[in-house]
């Protein structure tokens, strides 16, 4: 075995195996996916106590008019019951007293009475229930025929449609490309950052232990900085496939048993794409056919997303973006003696990888503006701010060029790194400015 | 017997001092050979170079009566003066892994480091990790490692730092078997008396420059000052006497009745005669030549290339 790959493999079996590594490849993935299923899993739960509301209806039309479930009951009272109700309230085992008055169609009001805040589901049922039910009173009353009212119910949708440049039409949705856009921007950032961080800390370890001396006698320093940096993507590689998998395989897991569960809440995916209209249907039976045709739609505009091309671009910008930040930090390492002493060369890193963070954030809502397009050219922030353009669709111009640039600038970084680290790995106990940086920059040997 | 390492005219220059000022120097094969010098003579940077950890900015290393090229790394077992291991990995994953990046196959480095282990008797560190050993245990663990390949040159950086008696003996006697088994030795020590135990050739650098090189028994006659020192039985008058033609050194405080001189013999007189002279004056308990120490020679000779280069 070649002496780089011995470094390579050292570098990533010592850190696969660390217990924090395990842990936290494993646990994000469904901590993410707690985050959408508690919530949603929660507001299931309280629904399946059995919920009764006692209707005191004024009009005296409205029985059967809002559809029982198998939690949420309606029965009807008179006047009589209505004072013992409210002396006895607690006890009488109601959810709630819901008052139709009888003026309902000029005022539009209905009151739900009760000892504690009534859920949103709840809510909307009854509201869903009376809306469409004297929708139907005031059509009739206006003459309309059953037949015309049957006819002129409505649902719009807005369907968004991409066209490509070959006039190919796409149907998108705008939601979901900014999310995964953000997300895979996010990642980029904080993959950057926290394996960067990883290799200045390898370095300095193997500085502060003075096995480096040990090392170099065997391999040439270039060796040993590229073996690291390498193994140390290979972690964050492993990482990121690991969480690709789990991810997906949550989600279609959840799915599939969604679509088991004819009488399940709405899907996690929906939640996720309208929050505005989450817990509409809760407490509603929802038939199999309605579910089945949500998830299709999900599904659908799932597939308009290019998957492999943003899969691609990550793991092709990561490795440019990270091989360019990685050994600037691996020359910090080891120019300095303790973690403290890296405060003043860490700014110059910094700031870059912020500033990306940054126009990634804009990009997410306009990922065509000229300031996205050029912070996604320019080497030091394109990492970043091309994940959140890649879901939108990016030119392949705009996407070669930055990969060119990116591949370039990392050359470059590299062979200085290089310099600095031979110098700086047997450099103790000197205080290292910018100065001396150059000083080793231009060393020839 | 031949050079194995030769090193000629090398310079080297660092940012605001020069390392090496024309340095040269031949390491026989089979031998110990001391690297000795004052704190900041340049040993450690010409050891580095030996390494290819650095390169020289003129001059050159021969390895072998050739270029050193950069495979000939995996020939050299190198102890630098600062120890380090990883402290979170463990004694025989290091082991393991170190050696490896010698060159070693997995297979022949398992079987060896048995070996070692048993020999040093410490087959119960493997699965610790290096921060739970002690520091001389780490040491330890370091020359195994450094030793293991079974290279052609061995370079110690003061291998006896951190050791006890008994583990110093032990390493002393490594050392001897394997310059016995034909390894080539350069070891850097402030210690002389280790110094006189084991090497057979050293070379004194200061200030960047080669100032004594040779044999060492050369280099001790070399600095040999002609004195003698005699214990005897009888009256220091009628020794002084006998011995007016020579310089009486110092006079030794007396241990009971047996008296104790130091002389410098006249030149132009025999080694016999004098001896015949002090025989007739007083009863001679011991006499013997003074060999000087390392300690004086090294003591000596830096001190004179400091005067000088003052002047």
């Amino acid at each position: 075995m070649s002496k780089i790959s011995l470094i390579i493999q050292r570098e990533y079996l010592t850190r696969v195996r660390k217990k924090s590594f395990i842990i936290m490849t494993i646990l994000t993935p469904f901590l993410m996916a707690s985050f959408l299923i508690v919530p949603t899993y929660l507001a299931t739960k309280e629904d399946t106590q059995e919920k009764i509301i006692a209707v005191l209806d004024k009009t005296n039309i409205t029985d059967g008019a809002i559809p029982q479930t198998d939690y949420l009951k309606f029965e009807y009272i008179d006047d009589t019951e209505i004072a013992k109700l409210k002396e006895n309230f607690e006890q009488s085992g109601y959810y709630a007293i819901l008052y139709i008055p009888e003026n309902i169609l000029i005022s539009n009001k209905v009151q739900l009475y009760s000892n504690q805040q009534t859920t949103m589901g709840v809510n909307q049922h009854i509201s869903n229930a009376l809306k469409s039910f004297f929708t139907q009173i005031k059509l009739k009353n206006e003459n309309v025929p059953l037949d015309i009212m049957e006819r002129i119910k409505t649902n719009i949708n807005v369907d968004t449609i991409q066209w490509t440049s070959t006039g190919e039409e796409k149907e998108g949705s705008a939601e979901i490309v900014s999310v995964i856009g953000y997300i895979s921007g996010f990642l980029m950032y904080m993959f950057i950052f926290m394996f960067g961080a990883q290799v200045m800390r390898g370095v300095m370890e193997e500085k502060t232990n003075r096995i480096v001396e040990v090392i170099i006698s065997s391999v040439k320093p270039f060796q040993l900085m590229m073996g690291k940096v390498i193994g140390v993507a290979l972690v964050g590689l492993t990482q990121f496939v690991i969480w690709i998998v789990l991810i997906f395989g949550l989600f279609y897991g959840a799915q599939l048993v969604l679509a088991d569960n004819d009488k399940a809440a709405p899907s996690i995916t929906q939640n996720l794409m309208n929050p505005n209209e989450s817990g509409m249907n809760i407490g509603n039976t929802v038939d199999a056919t309605q579910l089945q045709k949500m998830l299709d739609e999900i599904t659908s505009k799932f597939e308009t997303i290019n998957f492999p091309l943003i899969i691609i671009c990550f793991i092709f910008f990561f490795i440019g973006g990270y091989l360019l930040y990685a050994s600037l930090y691996a020359a910090v390492g080891s120019a300095v003696d303790n973690e403290t002493d890296t405060q003043q060369f860490m700014l110059p890193i910094t700031i870059p990888i912020i500033l990306g963070l940054l126009v990634m954030i804009n990009a997410m809502q306009t990922p065509h503006s000229t300031i996205s397009v050029v912070f996604s050219i320019i080497p030091f922030t394109s990492p970043i701010v091309m994940m959140a353009r890649v879901p939108y669709g990016v030119p392949y111009w705009q996407l070669g060029l930055s990969a060119g640039l990116l591949v370039l600038t990392f050359l470059g970084t590299i062979w200085m790194a290089a310099k600095i680290y031979r110098t700086g790995i047997l450099m103790y106990g000197k205080k290292v400015n910018y100065a001396e940086l150059w000083k080793w920059i231009r060393y020839k040997n | 017997m031949s050079d194995f390492i030769q090193a000629k005219n090398v310079v080297k220059q660092f940012a605001n001092h020069l390392a090496l000022d024309r340095v040269s120097l031949n390491v026989p094969e089979g031998s110990i050979f001391g690297l000795l010098g004052p704190n900041g003579a340049g040993k450690t940077t010409l050891i580095r170079i030996i390494n290819q950890i650095t390169a020289p900015d003129e001059g050159e290393v021969l390895f072998r009566g050739r270029k050193i090229v950069a495979n000939d790394v995996n020939e050299i077992g190198y102890l630098p003066e600062e120890r380090g291991l990883y402290k979170k990995m463990k004694v025989g994953e290091q082991a393991l892994y170190l050696v490896q990046l010698k060159g070693m196959s997995k297979t022949d480095a398992l079987k060896r480091l048995k070996y070692w282990f048993e020999k040093f008797e410490i087959q119960s560190w493997w699965d610790k990790k290096i921060e739970e050993l002690s520091k001389g245990m780490q040491q330890k663990v370091q020359f195994i490692i450094t030793v293991l390949h079974e290279p052609k040159l061995l370079i110690f950086d003061e291998p006896f730092t951190g050791f006890d008696p008994i583990n110093t003996n032990l390493v002393k006697n490594e050392i001897i078997r394997l310059r016995d088994n034909g390894a080539t030795i350069i070891f850097s020590t402030h210690i002389m008396a280790s110094v006189e135990e084991l090497c057979d050739h050293i070379a004194l650098i200061n200030r960047g420059k080669t100032i004594l090189s040779g044999n060492i028994d050369e280099v001790r006659n070399r600095f040999k000052p002609d004195s003698y020192e005699i214990l005897f039985r009888g009256e220091t008058e009628n020794l002084k006497r006998a011995l007016n033609s020579h310089i009486i050194v110092q006079e030794e405080p007396t241990r009971g009745d047996v008296k104790h001189l130091i002389i410098k013999k006249n030149q132009s007189e025999s080694l016999r005669s004098m001896i015949a002279t002090m025989n007739e004056a007083v009863d001679i308990v011991s006499f013997a030549e003074m060999i000087p120490g390392m300690n004086d020679i090294f003591i000596r000779a830096v001190e004179e290339t400091n005067q000088n280069n003052q002047i």
